[in-house]
């Protein structure tokens, strides 16, 4: 009983911002069709910016409790900073091309952010383990649970309602749907497609930079740590289907509770369970678990 | 020559949901025909060319082809028993020379295919002369078909149709986007190419009365998935129902 | 291409000859030709490496070897899909060949090549009619899951080593076991004597009616079909050549490496790999092992003088070449012909 309570923590956990990640992944393939490879970058320059801004703001010596708001200041700031540049240097230049042209050139792109990363910030890992310990312990039966695993959960579950009211109740939003379904036929009704573009390659950027900020107190923020997560939000936008934000929710709790169950029950199929689930979803339902996008040839 | 039909179609139907495509389509073609299928736009000719293709299965009846009941057969099998079609977009390797796209339709006729042997065989570009010959292509030879322009594209359309030697040739709207002047002496190609032997049966779906008037030998004129003619032009074109719903002189009610 | 005369270098003496002579006159010239580029190839390839400093022959063993993975993406990629998985048959040539050699006791370096790529097209072979349906990012998706899955199971399982994988002790040739100064140079002359034979093979293959209609499908696929083409059954035998060569590559580089490890078979080997592929274009195969050869010295140079930047300038460099040279440097010296 104790084990299974564990299980399902664990997994809700990890399901947690890995759903804030791959929400990010999935918004930026349905309206850009870009698979970017480089998204688990900006998780990771999230991450470091945490590391950076919890660090000065101990250094001013402000309040603990300051440090959740320096880590969302720190997502934010990627996504202000790197959005626009990426999009106006890189991006712009391969809009409407080939989808596996562009997976290719986002491979580029994590290529380049990886040495970008160790260039600004070392290749010695840093610690912002302070805020994991805000939040106090839990004790359910004999075992003792973080208190910020539980703030994860719910911070992901506000992002995810957020991003679902914002799509489907605002008329912003109702533009950016129309986009997903088809930017020509957008575009012909008067849509500015550019700054829609622009706009949710934004929120994509930020949802992964959020996801590596307040997961940074719980990891050591080291130059790989994007090379784990692209491939695992990879395997939880195919599971949910690409572009859907219920497939992101979804998918992150299979992929998260398949891990824990693994991890805490046959560590052996650890590694691979997840990819497993991710060949057999894409065997049987190649455009996920909700359909959005067509997916096989013959 | 037999007189036995070489395609034959019995009672043929299909439906899309509410939509009629075809409904009890009787049609017997012999060896040698020059066929003209007319009606509207979603009148039912192309699904019955796609049906005769395999890509589409009729929900009804049954489609005969030299003697064979080719109605479930797969599309690739009922092209190796003698069926080549061409298409309203021409549908080309565009990266690829004129040359090259002749020779992949060579290839793809199974016997050819080799893990060795040269695409550009000297045996297999000499097999493929005649007809780039023909259909006045050889100066474009070594062209990318990308390039090319639209009636150039079409005739090598058809030319790749006709280099798998077909019995039965299905023509879709072989003039379509050919501007007025070109649209004659292009027909006047193809049937040449065709050759005088009859060894060819085409089937060609059009739009251009002038073009059915003076190539089809017979004209079968389809509306809402029913057959509404079936005689010599002279004959199907003079008909009320086809002059009601198929060239519009006379006005519906 | 050019006229069966000048192929032939206007010497043959085709007049008098029948058709079928003359056919047989022109494949044999041509036939030579080729097999005359390869032994050349092959001939200066073993004079450079007996000069050359060790440090040199280990690089250019490594890049035929990584090459021969690039290859097979290549093959694949004149079919129109790009996978993104050969880690996968990499990694399967490479455990294939170090079992054999620790388990066994079997050393010969040309059978654990052959052995590599074996085991890996028999792996590869359930897997090819269920891929050869999908296209796009699904294709690349799903060979990419199978890679991880292989990862997975080289990570865990103890028969394979573990995350820490083994090593490989010294091959022989044909029995003869070489003595430490020149089992380095013997290595090379094998690795590169292998990778000569399937380059021309695959030169042959690509200009084959096969490597036509592979082109035809990366063009339309509609159209190969309708011409009585099977499109499934040229991308089955693309994915499964792929893999061939991908085994025989991973076996040469594990016994020149002396270790097999997991991150074989890591979505970022697979992306290296991707990576040479486009960097070579798909008409030429020699560009195969030249950009192969390239990102070898950018990234041995760079881990030793520039290791926080090596990854900047291969990105870069990727992106240049994306977007200048869209055909692959390939298409530097092959120009437009197919």
């Amino acid at each position: 009983m104790q084990a299974a309570l564990t299980i399902l923590i664990d997994g809700l956990t990890y399901a947690s911002w890995l759903f804030i990640v791959a929400l990010g992944l999935t918004l930026v393939f349905g309206v850009l069709k870009i698979l970017n490879v480089a998204h688990g970058s900006f998780y990771a320059l999230g991450a470091y910016a945490a590391a950076s801004f919890v660090g000065w703001g101990a250094s001013l010596k402000w309040a603990p409790a300051f440090s959740l708001v320096a880590m969302l200041l720190a997502a934010v700031a990627v996504a202000l900073l790197v959005a626009p540049l990426l999009e106006r240097t890189l991006l712009r230049f391969f809009y409407g091309r080939d989808e596996v042209l562009l997976v290719l050139v986002t491979y580029a792109l994590f290529l380049i952010l990886e040495d970008v990363t160790k260039l600004v910030w070392g290749a010695n890992p840093l610690y912002v383990s302070e805020p994991y310990g805000l939040f106090g312990n839990v004790n359910l039966g004999v075992q003792t649970y973080v208190g910020y695993d539980f703030v994860l959960f719910v911070l992901a579950v506000l992002v995810g309602g957020g991003v679902w009211w914002g799509l489907n109740r605002t008329r912003h939003g109702k533009i950016v749907l129309a986009v997903i379904h088809s930017a020509e036929i957008a575009s012909s009704m008067g849509v500015n497609i550019s700054r829609v573009y622009a706009m949710a390659f934004t929120a994509g950027i930020f949802l992964a930079a959020l996801g590596g900020a307040f997961t940074a107190p719980m990891i050591s923020v080291s130059p790989g740590i994007s090379v784990g997560v692209i491939i695992v939000s990879f395997a939880v936008v195919i599971i949910g289907g690409l572009g859907s934000i219920e497939g992101a929710a979804i998918g992150a709790l299979i992929v998260g509770l398949a891990r824990s169950l693994a991890v805490h029950l046959a560590p052996v199929a650890e590694l691979f369970s997840i990819y497993i689930v991710m060949a057999v979803v894409l065997v049987f339902r190649p455009e996920g678990l909700f359909q959005r996008i067509q997916a096989r040839k013959i | 020559m037999s007189d036995a039909a070489l395609l034959e179609a019995q009672g043929v139907g299909k439906r899309f949901g509410a939509v009629v495509a075809a409904a009890d389509i009787n049609i017997g073609v012999r060896a040698g025909e020059r066929v003209s299928l007319i009606g509207s736009n979603g009148a039912g000719k192309t699904t019955f060319v796609n049906m005769i293709t395999g890509y589409l299965k009729p929900d009804a009846g049954h489609i005969r082809f030299d003697g064979r009941d080719i109605t479930a057969l797969h599309p690739r099998t009922i092209v190796g028993l003698g069926v080549a079609r061409s298409f309203q977009i021409p549908q080309l390797f565009g990266e690829l020379s004129v040359l090259d796209n002749m020779l992949v339709a060579s290839a793809c006729q199974g016997t050819h295919m080799s893990y060795t042997k040269a695409a550009r065989d000297a045996a297999a570009v000499a097999r493929t002369e005649a007809l780039l010959q023909r259909f006045a292509l050889t100066e474009h030879r070594e062209r990318r078909v990308s390039e090319l322009p639209g009636g150039v594209r079409k005739l090598l359309d058809i030319a790749m149709a006709l280099t798998v030697r077909p019995k039965l040739l299905l023509l879709d709207e072989p003039t379509s986007g050919v501007s007025a002047e070109e649209k004659f002496p292009m027909m006047d190609t193809i049937m040449a190419a065709l050759g005088s032997q009859r060894d060819t049966t085409v089937l060609f779906v059009e739009h251009d009365m002038d073009i059915v008037e003076r190539y089809a030998e017979r004209v079968i004129a389809f509306y809402s998935g029913r057959i509404i003619a079936d005689d010599v032009p002279a004959q199907a074109l003079a008909t009320d129902d086809v002059r009601r719903y198929v060239t519009g002189e006379l006005l519906q009610e | 291409m050019t006229t069966p005369e000048a192929a032939s270098g206007g010497r043959l003496p085709l007049e008098g000859a029948t058709p079928a002579d003359r056919q047989s006159l022109i494949r044999g010239a041509r036939l030579g030709t080729l097999v005359l580029n390869g032994l050349g190839a092959f001939g200066l390839l073993a004079a450079v490496g007996f000069f050359a400093p060790r440090w040199l022959t280990y690089l250019i063993t490594m890049s035929a070897g990584h090459g021969l993975v690039s290859l097979g993406i290549v093959c694949l990629m004149r079919g129109g899909v790009v996978p993104f998985g050969q880690g996968m048959v990499f990694a399967i040539g490479g455990y294939t060949a170090a079992l054999l050699f620790n388990k066994l006791g079997f050393s010969d370096a040309l059978g654990l090549a052959l052995a590599g790529g074996v085991l890996a097209t028999l792996i590869a072979l359930p897997f090819a009619p269920l891929l050869a349906r999908y296209r796009g990012i699904f294709f690349a998706m799903l060979t990419l899951a199978l890679s991880m899955v292989t990862y997975g199971l080289g990570m865990k399982l103890d028969v394979l080593g573990g995350s820490d994988g083994f090593n490989v002790g010294r091959a022989t040739v044909f029995g003869w076991r070489p003595p430490d100064a020149q089992v380095g140079y013997v290595l090379y002359l094998v690795t590169v004597g292998v990778a000569t034979v399937l380059a021309l093979l695959a030169r042959v293959y690509f200009d084959s009616t096969r490597g036509l209609v592979t082109l035809a499908t990366r063009d339309n696929e509609l159209r190969v079909e309708y011409l009585g083409g099977s499109v499934r059954q040229a991308m089955m035998i693309n994915f499964l050549i792929a893999a061939l060569c991908g085994g025989i590559g991973g076996a040469l580089v594990v016994l020149s490496l002396g270790h097999i490890e997991p991150q074989f078979s890591y979505w970022t080997t697979s992306g290296e790999f991707v990576f040479v592929a486009i960097l070579a274009g798909w008409q030429s195969v020699a560009a195969v092992f030249v950009a192969s050869m390239v990102l070898e010295v950018v990234r041995s140079f760079s881990s030793a003088y520039f290791p926080n930047t090596w990854q900047l300038a291969l990105g870069l460099f990727l992106l240049f070449v994306i977007r200048f040279l869209p055909r692959g440097i390939g298409s530097l010296w092959i120009g437009r012909k197919r």
